[in-house]
């Protein structure tokens, strides 16, 4: 069941997760909740998916127990700030946010992790 | 040639998406470009229980709301841009943006908010998201069982210090002042809860920590006397300032950097009027931002008709 209301894809299971990062050498998945921290984050995200086709844009609720796979990464030890956000390359996570980040920030991170301005 | 529109609004708060709501339902071209998240402090509020006609709904269900109204009306509406410069004066007004696009309007509403003030000490940007939040409703559940230190005096940092018992073992408010400026209700309620401990007249200087937070300094302001106190997160509530620093040597400004205008809104400019957060008032609320953008649009139909 999708929790999450954006115009963002909204990923429901681990395995449907799995299956994107494996299908797709660039992934951003912000994993959050429909909260003033999360919120922002969407909205860069709607914005940057018309531009940049070579990057897969994806969402997934914090409070999916299928998110546990997000929660639960190695990566995001010590976050304590929602959203979280990760940014897969190549089928492994090349970065990984916790909190709020601005458009600089978002694409400073997309432009260094998945090698130019893709799309 | 560049399209002119009638009306470009900065900023997509309560008061920029009411101006777009009336501009553009008036048959004006406008276009609002927006820096931030639409919706602006809106969207940072959980619950909004006092908006006349609407139950008590979430900050961010009315902000999109009143997107959807704008783009109804035809409003043109671009976010997360950057804006690098104005030109404000004479008939036809021009925003640059830094991805090289420009706009061209006949009048500007100026609607940019505020946005939280940060503490700007040693380690803040470090540590923003493992352990220092700027939301207690978003990240409280994280802090459960755990002792935490809300830094503030006015009604958000009271009111977020009492919602975070509700997950935290022990909430120490930090003050600078020797009493607190929220009101009265509110002072009342955090004084009453066991859980919450007060430092008054201090100030935080540092956040420390391997990886998370785990630690801040605290200078009590009398004395000048530093101390650490070991947490495990701090919600930084300082309140917020005008998001108008790129508008300075456009129009006039007060100390604080607000915008000055008249009932009209009008500004120091012809053809630019400015609502919202920025402006210079005493009350910062929803239903006041909606008034001004209101009075804003209706300012500017009039500029346009004359």
């Amino acid at each position: 069941m999708k929790l999450l209301q954006t115009n963002l894809h909204e990923i429901e299971t681990a395995v449907e997760l799995e299956k994107m990062i494996s299908e797709n050498a660039n992934v951003m998945v912000c994993c959050g909740r429909m909260g003033p921290m999360c919120l922002p984050v969407y909205d860069v995200m709607e914005e940057l998916e018309e531009e940049r086709s070579g990057i897969k844009f994806a969402v997934m609720a914090f409070d999916n127990p299928e998110a546990a796979v997000i929660r639960n990464a190695p990566e995001c030890r010590g976050f304590m700030g929602l959203p979280f956000t990760m940014y897969y390359k190549d089928g492994k996570v090349a970065h990984a946010t916790s909190s709020i980040q601005n458009m600089q920030q978002v694409t400073s991170i997309l432009d260094k992790q998945f090698a130019a301005k893709i799309g | 040639m560049d399209e002119v529109y009638d009306v470009m609004i900065i900023g997509a708060g309560a008061a920029g998406l009411t101006a777009g709501i009336y501009a553009s339902r008036a048959k004006l071209s406008t276009l609002i470009l927006n820096e931030g998240a639409i919706g602006g402090q809106m969207v940072l509020t959980d619950e909004i229980a006092n908006y006349p006609g609407v139950p008590a709904t979430k900050g961010y269900m009315l902000a999109n709301t009143m997107k959807q109204q704008a783009k109804s009306f035809g409003c043109t509406l671009k976010s997360n841009v950057r804006i690098t410069s104005y030109h404000l004066e004479g008939k036809i007004k021009q925003v640059k943006l830094e991805d090289g696009r420009s706009f061209q309007s006949k009048t500007v509403i100026l609607t940019p908010g505020g946005k939280p003030r940060s503490l700007n000490i040693p380690g803040e940007e470090q540590f923003k998201g493992t352990g220092i939040s700027y939301c207690a409703t978003c990240d409280g559940d994280f802090f459960t069982g755990k002792e935490v230190v809300v830094v503030g005096g006015g009604n958000s940092a009271l009111e977020e210090a009492v919602a975070l018992t509700n997950y935290a073992s022990k909430v120490t408010i930090v003050h600078q002042f020797a009493h607190f400026q929220a009101f009265k209700h509110a002072v009342e309620e955090a004084t009453n809860n066991p859980k919450i401990h007060f430092i008054m007249e201090s100030e935080l200087r540092g956040f420390y920590g391997n990886g998370v937070l785990q630690q801040v300094e605290i200078e009590h302001l009398p004395t000048g006397q530093r101390t650490a106190l070991k947490t495990d997160g701090t919600f930084i509530f300082v309140g917020y300032q005008p998001n108008t620093g790129s508008l300075k040597g456009q129009v006039n400004m007060n100390e604080q950097n607000e915008i000055v205008v008249d009932a009209a809104m009008k500004t120091s400019i012809d053809g630019v009027f400015a609502a919202g957060d920025c402006i210079a008032k005493k009350y910062r609320q929803v239903t006041t931002a909606v008034a001004e953008g209101t009075i804003a649009a209706l300012g500017a139909a009039e500029y346009l008709r004359n």
